[in-house]
Parts: C-alpha cells; structure tokens; sequence
C-alpha cells in the first residue's frame, strides 16, 4: 500500500501519510498559492509542483527531500513572433503564453530525464533535463488541426491527460479539453489525431463526432495493459481497447455519467472508478448524495460506492485530477471543490473523510 | 540613477531588493535589475517579455502606458515602482 499523498489545492500543496494509526497531514507547502498540478516522479524520487501565483504567474518548483525544501527550475516558454490562433468558439487571438500547467508526467523508466508538461492554452513540452528546460514539441503545436481547439469551462484550450506507455516510452497519448485524443510513437515528432467513437453532443449535428473538438475531462490508461484507456467525457464515459482508436459509449453509468475525473486499476483494466455529477449544467452529486462509481466490468454494470460518504446536503465536485488510485488497486483518495478529503483502501468499498477543511482540491496523486 | 522598489507581496516570493541602475526606459532599468537577479524577470514578466497581467509598473506616480515592450522613459532622477495589481488575488 502506498504511504504518502500529495494534494495540489487552490492555496498551496498539502502532504499526507500513513501511519500506523492512519491518514494524517504531515506537510504543507506555498501556503496561499495555487497548485494546480504536481508530479512525484518514481524514477528519482523529486517532486514536482506547479506553483501558479494570482498575479506573478506560473512556476516550477522541485524537491528532492519530499517537500522539505524546494529550488525553482524551469518553466515552458511558449514560441515568439507567431501569428496567434484566433479560436474558433470565442473567435478572439489565444495568448501564447502560459497560463496554467495542467499535467505533468514522468518520461518512462529508460529515460531519466524526460518529462512531460500539459498547458494552458493547449500546448505540450518536454524536458529531457529533469526541467532544467523545456522544448515546447512542435510536432503538435504546427498542425493545423490546433486551430479547431476550444476552451472547456476555461477561456482556451488545455493539455490535462499524458498517458506514457510502459511497454513503448515513445508511445505517447494525450487528451485535450477540447481538442480531442492524440498520439505519438516516435516520441514526439509526429502526431496522429485518434478519437473514433467519442461524440461531443452538445456540437452541431455535423460536428458531434468531429475527433479534434472532443471534450475529454479526463483520461487514463491501465498500466499493466496500456491498450485499454478510459475517458470520463464532457458527454459521457467511453473505454478503448485498442489504444485510444476507437472508443465505445458506455450507457450503463449509474447514477449518472457526468463527471470529470476517472482512476483505472493498475492491474485490471475492466475495472475503473468515477465521481458522478449529475449534469454539465448542474454539476453536484446527484441527490445531493455523494457516490463514487465503479465498474468491474468494462463498463456493463455499474455500482454505487457510499459507505462513509455523505448522503445528504453534499455538494461536493470532484476536479479532473483530483481522484487517485495507488498501484495495489486497493488504495484510492479524491479531493473535493469544497475542501474534504477521502481515501479509501479497500477499491472503495468504504470511504474515511480525512479533512473537511481543506481549500479546493484540484490534484491528488500517491507516491 | 532611477531607483526600482518591488511590492513586499513579490519579496516573499523571491528576491525583490530595491535597486538604483541605469537605464533611459523601463526595460533597460528593469532589465539591468534582472541581471543581478534573473529569477526576479519571470515574476514582474510574462514569457513573453509583457508586463504580467495582474502586475502594474508605476513611473513617477504614473502607471506605465507600455506594457508590451516597456518603452516609457525614465529619468535618471525617476523612481519607478512595480506593485501587484489589485485583481489577480
């Protein structure tokens, strides 16, 4: 079982382990600032934290004593002198600048070294230095297809979701709100827009199924069988079996299947965990009543997990990244919009609230 | 020389001391402060050399006009000021 969590909240980075009486905060960090994404990178030990001021902009910062002290490194600095790209929902210039770093991953185990940085507006970079520096990948950001992104509840687009395939490092898949599922396998230089299957209902009729404007919230591969990925959609939960290709609807959520968030067991692709709300236009649990949902079964059936989650006057929102699973398939944690922790270490069979008082959670991840 | 005074909001970010340096406009005095402190530029400067959005440059008691490329004179004797700007909290 993994002893340590790390929470991204909207004022600063709170650690948490377990003892041998439980869960309990043990650190926090840039207390007042918001963490909007972090990285505890299993190949060195260092974590990451994406540190993003109100008014002196993101920063990066590394740690190599778990939190204890932290450096400053690099942060991704968007190409100069282009033509913005005027977006295609607002029709207004996107900024090429950065605004938010919205996923972080690690390279794969043969390349130290490397990371993976997601942003908003919608571009990628990778570091092959540890981020010492960062090379925005270029292979993406040429293609045409980048004038069709829009923003999803932010104003522009953005890279949330950096699936690196264990068997294959160059095997890159990512997921963009709203820009739909790419892929590489060369390791970054060419790009293919993938996505059959996703639908988009909110677009016009033409457009529904349209894979450059899909609305992934969020994504996430099976490491143990990376060709089974999940999406929790804007429009619904959709699973692939065949390295994001193509994309089944899953009907079957219940009670709902609005969401954003989505954990896959590390070991058994069938079975996947969501946070339901109960419409785009009405995002709280469904009933007031807080339920994890999950599915061990690709997706047929559907359950309802509750035990130790309020079932009443709940209105908690369960942000993208904020919903983790630790590699024993057993242990999970999600952090809610209103500041409650809950961690699970039975694949959510029953639930333990750690804090109520925490500020908004928007990433959660063991290690 | 034009002083440079930094908001004590940035100084508990980062190195934001006071400074006198050269310079005839806000770029060329604020970029000799980011020579002796370079971690300093990314905080006052969006990576694309702008005034950040939620940052205000006063010259003299007036708000820069330039916040792009930082033309606005300074005189030797000017005080420029670099504050955080009340949205962006």
């Amino acid at each position: 079982m993994s002893t340590k969590l790390h929470l991204g909240t909207r004022k600063g980075l709170v650690q948490l382990e377990r003892g041998d009486d439980g869960w309990r905060i043990t650190r926090t960090s840039f207390l007042g600032v918001s963490v909007p994404m972090l990285l505890p990178d299993v190949r060195d030990g260092r974590l990451l934290a994406a540190v993003e001021h109100g008014h002196y902009g993101t920063k990066l910062h590394a740690s190599g004593d778990d939190g204890a002290s932290w450096s400053e490194i690099a942060v991704p600095v968007y190409p100069k002198g282009e033509e913005p790209v005027i977006c295609a929902m607002s029709q207004k210039p996107i900024p090429q600048s950065l605004e938010k770093i919205w996923a972080l991953e690690a390279g794969g185990a043969d390349e130290p070294g490397v990371l993976w940085c997601g942003t908003v507006p919608g571009a990628l970079f990778k570091s092959t230095d540890g981020g010492a520096g960062w090379q925005i990948v270029e292979g993406l950001w040429n293609r045409s297809e980048r004038k069709g992104w829009f923003g999803g509840g932010m104003d522009w687009p953005g890279i949330h979701s950096i699936c690196v395939d264990p068997r294959d490092s160059r095997h890159v898949t990512i997921a963009i709100s709203c820009g739909g599922v790419w892929d590489t396998r060369d390791g970054g230089s060419t790009w293919n827009l993938l996505g059959e299957g996703l639908e988009s209902d909110f677009m016009p009729p033409d457009q529904v199924k349209d894979p450059n404007i899909q609305d992934a919230h969020r994504m996430a591969c099976c490491p143990s069988d990376p060709d089974h990925l999940w999406i929790q959609h804007h429009c619904g939960i959709f699973r692939s079996t065949d390295a994001a290709k193509t994309w089944e609807r899953i009907t079957t959520a219940d009670p709902s299947a609005f969401g954003f968030a989505v954990a896959v067991h590390p070991q058994d692709p069938l079975t996947a965990w969501f946070v339901p709300g109960v419409s785009d236009d009405q995002r709280v649990p469904v009933d007031a009543a807080l339920c994890v949902m999950r599915t061990r079964d690709g997706g047929k059936t559907f359950e309802a997990q509750r035990n130790g989650l309020p079932q009443e006057h709940a209105y908690h929102l369960v942000f993208r990244h904020s919903l983790d699973i630790a590699n024993d398939g057993r242990t999970l944690a999600f952090g809610s919009t209103t500041g409650s922790l809950w961690i699970s270490e039975d694949a959510g069979d029953t639930w333990q609230r750690i804090s109520a008082d925490l500020p908004p959670v928007y990433c959660a991840r063991f290690g | 020389m034009p002083t440079v005074q930094f908001t004590a909001n940035l100084a508990r970010q980062t190195a934001a001391p006071t400074c006198e340096v050269g310079g005839g406009t806000v770029r060329e005095s604020l970029d000799a402060v980011f020579a002796d402190h370079p971690t300093l530029r990314g905080y006052v400067l969006d990576d694309q050399n702008a005034v950040r959005k939620h940052v205000v440059v006063f010259v003299d008691g007036t708000a820069i006009l330039d916040r792009e490329t930082l033309s606005d004179v300074v005189k030797p004797t000017s005080d420029i000021f670099v504050m955080q700007a009340l949205s962006g909290g």
